[in-house]
């Protein structure tokens, strides 16, 4: 490394701002040069789906940095800009409006892009997807109190979106294909309390539901469901996954599976490009397997890894994956990526509103779900870590404390 | 901090202090977290300086407790924030033990 070299950080989202924060952190003293597509500098999404839609926060609460931090920590941030192509034999990058960018070292954070349905009606106006702070503000802008919102998609987005409508008084409908909420996130029976929770706030929940159109003339007027069923909405918003922006990488001939290969440290296949956040697969010591996630802590702190080691301090990324919902006044804390789960072990009381449900094989804690119980979430971690054997009747226990429960267990 | 600088409140009994199992105790508007280390009695302010969370309700790890809602760190120590996304310090209390009670000494006025 030398003074004289550029790195450039391709994506200003969350992955990228915090990369090109760790990598002048880790002792870069050469150009760093940020391109992102959006119109503004870097910030975290979780707000969009939360504070932001209600009204309860302001939308600039969701930025990483003040706009000053980027001058002041010599971070060019080139906005509205578009990477089309890496050119490797001669590192460098084409922008979308032809001029050329040259690196020494490049850090791909190009994150994700929403699914979107491909139905009769699609193109309809008054669809709305959820992703960056613009369509966080224009769904903000459309939810007013009275207005029928359908919402396809039973996900964490789509239920964050349905209890900020409800908070600003809007008809819900939740129009889910799957047999119950958030069945890929969480055990069923916190999907089925969650169902509870939406229900018990005036939301219709409607599971088995194979949407088949939007129909309408220029605006979308109902939602149909291959049974027939239609559910007339003011606006309809989408909230059904997302992919992973992998083309560029794919297009230059870097290592691609569902996600940019990358090693431990955030290396591609090219030892002189780096990949960050959501667009990754990396190797989870922990988990021992690749995983690619789509989570604010991973945005961050796999990003902070590959930005350290790519500035000279090599830094392997070794977390217990961890994603969080708020719905209403509750918070839901999910720690783990358990596949195989062979017994469930209960902790608190459901109707009490505050509990969680630890997932355990063979004996060992590999995940779990906390509603309203975020302090149960590190003590958790340390389990998954060490793999250490709760005893079933202490952690079922809520009197007795989870650190208490961790040193039983040796 | 030199003892004419703060005011000294008691806030829990030593003997109900476990380690590393954080009490919580308001003084006036301050709330404040509370900690038995290994070597020591310790305070901070309560409040995570990134989003508002009580960190009383955190992990202790080490010398270090992690807020409860997104994972930032504070040394218990010295109030140092060691982990994103909180940037900022917490503030550190002056502790002393008299008797079985704990005292935390803020800053007056």
């Amino acid at each position: 490394m030398s003074r004289t070299d550029t790195y450039v950080v391709v994506g200003a989202g969350q992955a990228g701002g915090r990369a090109a924060e760790a990598i002048r952190g880790a002792g870069f003293s050469g150009r760093l040069v940020v391109v992102g597509a959006e119109r503004v500098r870097p910030y975290e999404r979780p707000p969009l789906s939360k504070q932001v839609l209600t009204g309860a926060a302001a939308p600039d609460t969701a930025f990483l940095r003040a706009p000053d931090y980027y001058d002041e920590h010599g971070i060019e941030l080139m906005l509205n800009q578009r990477v089309e192509a890496i050119d490797r034999g001669s590192a460098r990058l084409t922008l979308a409006g032809g001029e050329t960018l040259a690196y020494d070292k490049l850090l791909l954070a190009t994150g994700s892009r929403v699914r979107r349905l491909a139905l009769p009606g699609s193109e309809l106006a008054g669809i709305h997807y959820l992703r960056d702070l613009d369509d966080s503000l224009t769904i903000a802008k459309a939810l007013r109190a009275g207005a029928r919102v359908v919402i396809v998609g039973g996900g964490y987005i789509g239920l964050e979106v349905a209890a900020a409508a409800r908070k600003r008084g809007c008809a819900v409908t939740v129009l889910e294909a799957g047999d119950g909420l958030m069945r890929r996130q969480v055990a069923e029976e916190v999907g089925d309390w969650y169902a509870d929770l939406h229900r018990r706030h005036g939301v219709e929940i409607v599971t088995g539901a194979n949407v088949e159109a939007f129909e309408g003339g220029s605006r979308v007027q109902a939602v149909r469901l291959a049974d027939g069923t239609a559910y007339p909405a003011d606006l309809a918003v989408v909230g059904v996954g997302i992919l992973p922006n992998v083309e560029l990488a794919a297009d230059a001939g870097l290592e691609v599976d569902d996600g940019i290969v990358v090693d431990a440290c955030g290396r591609t296949s090219d030892p002189a490009i780096f990949a960050a956040g959501d667009v990754t697969r990396h190797p989870n010591p922990i988990l021992g397997r690749r995983v690619r996630l789509e989570s604010w802590q991973n945005a961050q702190n796999q990003a902070v890894a590959a930005g350290r080691t790519m500035a000279g301090e090599e830094t392997p990324y070794a977390q217990v994956p961890w994603f969080w919902s708020d719905q209403y006044d509750v918070n839901l804390q999910m720690v783990g990526l358990p596949d195989r789960v062979d017994r469930l072990v209960r902790r608190g009381d459901p109707e009490g509103g505050a509990f969680t449900l630890f997932y355990l094989k063979d004996g060992r804690i590999v995940g779990a779900n906390a509603v309203n119980s975020a302090k149960d979430i590190a003590p958790t971690r340390k389990f998954i870590e060490t793999g250490a054997k709760p005893d079933p009747d202490m952690l079922s226990d809520p009197e007795t404390s989870l650190k208490k429960v961790l040193k039983a267990a040796g | 901090m030199a003892d004419q600088n703060v005011e000294w409140h008691a806030v829990a009994k030593a003997s109900e202090l476990e380690a590393e199992e954080p009490e919580f105790a308001k003084v006036g508007d301050t709330l404040v977290c509370v900690v038995r280390l290994d070597d020591g009695i310790y305070a901070i302010n309560d409040v995570c300086t990134h989003e508002f969370a009580q960190l009383s309700e955190g992990f202790v790890d080490g010398c270090e407790i992690e807020c409860p809602l997104h994972q930032a760190r504070f040394n218990l120590k010295t109030g140092k924030c060691t982990e994103l996304p909180a940037e900022d310090d917490v503030a550190s209390y002056p502790v002393k033990v008299e008797g079985d009670d704990v005292y935390v000494g803020l800053p007056k006025g």
